[in-house]
């Protein structure tokens, strides 16, 4: 089934987020659309999918005009859709999501779920899925989430799924299995629309490439151009995909970690026995699959963990025991994983969020009195010099986009003098422009001799940035190898395989 | 040992919790107690108030008898767990075991109307029960109903009202519904359509009720109390055969057709709950509600019609004061079941039958606590009828159980506002 978009325009207030978009996805093949957050690929794909009105435009499959008000409208031309923020209720059983709209009834209006389960078994078998309709939705990994998403898709024969990026969430292990997931359908006949900003992705199976940038349609490409054309394309300058790492001088430890064990509420480890130390001037990544105990070492670097056992020492200075700020204050920059729910308070200003940390000391506050001057005229400062955009420093923080909000994380980080710099998945989620300026900024603070902490599942950036790579498995770390090691070596590492 | 799940670790944490009360109840009640005084069980089977069968034992021997049931229920339930069986029936056996216990050592020496003590619970929960239903249909569905004292007490004025006006009791059943969902079609508008904070809401909408009920009742029902104060009563109707069964038969199959009404509306709410598509509808509006729109669900819509379902049914419930009581309609006589109701909803996390449960414990502690005051007892009855809403403090704490509300309960639905 084919898909044309042709002159597409949407508005939000005085925000033109897609501009006369004109867009042709073939029978049987994997258009990607490429462009940067906030260039209007996910807005262009709710249209489609009936989530959002469009202002002018029309929608035609199989060259035939459609009408497209409702999700319903969509499913029911052939269209279906795997969300990035997925459409399962969490307390429902696969079948239950899946029957979710589209309900048979038996007697009595009793809900008739069995026909479902047998489709959903079908389709995982044929997909090798392994997925079990009766499993709840919550207690499933995000991977096999993802595929129930697919799988309602498939049940309700869409012709045209629409993949909004998939990976952002995915291991690179299930990145993988998706993108063979992606070839496969194709060759069933399926047309796939992958939205992304991750170029290897789209090298890796697209057959066609269109490039969106601040709404429009900048240009085609096919998947053979190189990821720095591409990049190029998308953000509309020359970009360094991978930065230049430089020589630099390794002091003295800065960082120093032993028999860090962390426990749960009721006593279980997360971590077990952890040994580790930075120096100054060095990049130690600690890599791994999503919920391997990094995100629960993260925390603990600044006390942010309830049951901790062992020794984190800065500067030879004991931190288990002092409170979060005190860690702060002792030198540490911490960029939490997640930014919208534990690094920015999303209802108050950019320019309160940049002094959330020293907000009662001077000069932003004399006394029990707060100086609003002062605070906007060093977020002002701050803005430039972090090349934060925004319309204005008192606009609540949540109104930035993903890598505008991560530059405030920095920024305010940053601000305070710092000896080691903990940053837990810094890039996830942003786009390749902003990226690139969380990289540049990460290396600078390494080459002015702090030591840095870098929490990430991501293999090309841990291999981009790192002097050391750390691995961990299942609350233990597997090994730390040099920086030399290839991709390959290290996949094998995070899913816990060592050589003999 | 195994990794325990979360739920795990909470069912073994109420089962000691329970394993505890039972070896103390038996050793405060039963071993402690001084012996000699005697503890009378009164059952009717047949005639109302015409005592048929008593029961006369030790006062000491009762609460050990039950004490020792308790325990060895508790440890019943355990080794269920243990297991990996379920264990509810012999967790249920422990609780009770553990309250007769109790009762058997504060009723010492004296006389205990069983049929009458559960006759009354059932009669003190029937509000409870409406008002929890009503709960739970506009909760699950993702809309927080405060304003159920509301709708008890509008359904209580209008039918009590119209009763007495038009002398006809079926009148007044009829319009208590329409009563109770003209406050909820109210909520419904300014919390779905416009999009108002739904606890201040809800609150407004409960004084206002009190506010417009009051007026009219000083104004119009006490002047002109022979015509518009003096409604008939429904009178009880005993089922065929099924009121015959010992203790359990006039209990339950002697009432009004209200609490028949009422125990219709539960088993059609759970049912359509979990096992009908608009059960299925609602659940998935209450937790995520962009996903519901994302297959052509109208979330609002939805939402909009079974709030006003809910007030309905609490309308209903309302009736319940009036021609299904006294017949006389008093100022503000809902007196805060609206609120114990919601109190109920929660501890039964937001369950048709765990509300329900929650709703007759509390009706049995507030009917025991009478029963006890009459009789006189060593412990002061306000004790007595703290003891429900503290189970229900700690429920909300999560000690016993962590209590999860339906994920999107007070969030209003705007299509592309949130993930």
């Amino acid at each position: 089934m084919s898909l044309e978009l042709r002159q597409i325009t949407k508005s939000f207030g005085a925000l033109l987020a897609n501009d006369s978009i004109d867009l042709r996805v073939e029978t049987g093949e994997i258009h990607a659309i490429l462009g940067e957050n906030g260039a209007g690929k996910s807005t262009l794909m709710n249209i489609v999918y009936g989530l959002v009105a469009a202002d002018s435009g029309e929608i035609f499959v199989d060259d035939v005009k459609k009408e497209i008000k409702e999700p319903s409208d969509a499913l029911a031309s052939g269209i279906g859709m795997v969300h990035q923020h997925f459409m399962l209720v969490p307390v429902f059983t696969v079948a239950e999501n899946i029957v979710l709209g589209h309900e048979k009834s038996g007697f009595a209006g009793r809900l008739d779920l069995d026909e479902a389960r047998a489709r959903i078994k079908e389709v995982s078998d044929q997909f090798n899925f392994d997925v079990n309709p009766d499993d709840l939705i919550e207690n499933l990994p995000v991977g096999v989430q993802q595929r129930v998403e697919i799988i309602r898709a498939l049940i309700y024969e869409a012709k045209v799924l629409i993949l909004d990026e998939p990976t952002a969430v995915l291991t690179p292990q299930e990145t993988d299995d998706l993108l063979k997931i992606m070839k496969e359908l194709k060759a069933q006949g399926t047309s796939i629309i992958f939205i992304t900003h991750k170029l290897r992705e789209v090298k890796a199976v697209a057959d066609r490439i269109t490039i969106i940038r601040r709404g429009k349609v900048v240009g085609t490409a096919s998947p053979d151009a190189s990821q720095n054309e591409l990049a190029s394309l998308m953000v509309g300058r020359e970009v360094e995909l991978a930065p230049d790492k430089g020589t630099h001088a390794i002091g003295a430890p800065i960082l120093i970690v032993k028999d860090l064990t962390i426990r749960d509420a009721v006593g279980r480890a997360l971590v077990s026995n952890v040994n580790f130390e930075v120096k100054a001037g060095e990049v130690l990544a600690i890599a791994g699959v999503q919920g391997n105990g990094q995100s629960e070492v993260a925390r603990a670097m600044v006390n942010l963990e309830a049951h901790v056992e062992g020794s984190i020492a800065l500067n030879g200075t004991e931190v288990i025991g002092k409170s979060v700020r005190e860690s702060l204050h002792a030198g540490i920059a911490f960029i939490p994983e997640s930014r919208e729910l534990d690094g920015l308070i999303g209802s108050m200003s950019i320019a309160e969020n940049l002094i959330l940390d020293l907000h009662d000391l001077p000069p932003y506050a004399k006394g029990i009195q707060m100086s609003p001057s002062t605070v906007v005229s060093e977020a002002e400062k701050r803005k430039d010099e972090f090349d934060i955009r925004l319309q204005s420093v008192s606009d609540p923080v949540s109104s930035l986009s993903g890598g505008n909000k991560q530059k405030v994380v920095l920024a305010r980080e940053l601000s305070r003098p710092v000896n080691l710099l903990v940053a837990s998945q810094p890039t996830r989620g942003l786009d390749v422009g902003s990226i690139e300026f969380v990289h540049k900024r990460i290396l600078e603070e390494r080459d002015a001799g702090r030591a840095v902490l870098l929490f990430s599942t991501e293999l090309d950036e841990v291999l981009a940035l790192a002097d050391r790579i750390a691995v961990m498995y299942r609350g233990a770390i597997l090994a730390i190898v040099p920086s030399g090691v290839t991709a390959q070596e290290l996949g094998l590492l995070m899913a816990g395989v060592v050589h003999a | 040992m195994k990794a325990l799940s979360a739920a795990d670790l909470r069912r073994r944490r109420s089962l000691i919790v329970l394993a505890t009360l039972s070896i103390l109840s038996t050793i405060v009640f039963g071993l402690l107690q001084k012996s000699g005084q005697d503890v009378t069980y009164g059952f009717v089977f047949d005639k109302e108030w015409v005592l048929i069968s008593q029961w006369v034992i030790g006062s000491k021997t009762a609460s050990l008898l039950f004490g020792v049931i308790s325990v060895a229920a508790s440890a019943l339930s355990y080794f269920q767990f243990k297991a990996g069986k379920t264990s509810k029936i012999a967790s249920a056996v422990g609780s009770a075991g553990i309250l007769m216990s109790f009762i058997s050592w504060a009723a010492a020496g004296k006389f205990i109307p069983i049929t009458g003590l559960l006759q009354g619970a059932l009669l003190l929960s029937v509000p409870l029960i409406f008002g929890s239903m009503a709960g739970v249909l506009s909760e699950r569905s993702g809309v927080v109903n405060i304003a159920i004292e509301g709708q008890l007490l509008a359904g209580a004025f209008v039918s009590g009202v119209v009763a007495s006006l038009t002398h006809s009791t079926f009148l007044g059943l009829i319009v208590a519904p329409l009563a109770g969902c003209l406050i909820s079609t109210l909520l419904a508008v300014f919390a779905i359509n416009f999009a108002i904070d739904q606890i201040i809401l809800g609150f407004v909408l409960n004084v206002l009720v009190y506010g417009i009920t009051d007026f009219l009742y000083k104004k119009l029902l006490i002047p002109y109390q022979g015509t518009w104060n003096s409604g008939p009563t429904l009178a009880s109707i005993k089922i065929p055969l099924l009121w015959k069964i010992p203790v359990v038969g006039p209990i339950l199959f002697d009432q009004t057709i209200i609490v028949y009404l009422m125990y219709a509306v539960v088993f059609f709410v759970n049912y359509s709950l979990f096992k009908t598509k608009w059960g299925l509808r609602t659940r998935a509006v209450g937790e995520h509600p962009t996903a519901a729109d994302s297959v052509g669900i109208k979330v609002n819509r939805l939402r909009f019609m079974n709030v006003m379902i809910a007030g309905s049914v609490a309308g209903l419930g309302g009736a319940y004061f009036t021609v299904g009581g006294v017949g006389s309609f008093s100022k503000e006589m809902t007196a805060g079941k609206g609120f114990i109701a919601l109190a109920a909803l929660i501890f039964g996390r937001w369950t048709p039958w765990g509300a329900v449960s929650a709703a007759l414990l509390f009706g049995f502690a507030g009917n025991l606590q009478s029963v006890l005051g009459i009789i006189g007892t060593p412990i002061p009855s306000e004790f007595m009828l703290m003891v429900p809403y503290l189970a229900t403090v700690i429920a909300v704490t999560g000690f016993v159980g962590r209590v999860r509300a339906p994920a999107a309960d007070g969030t209003p639905y705007k299509r592309g506002e949130s993930h």
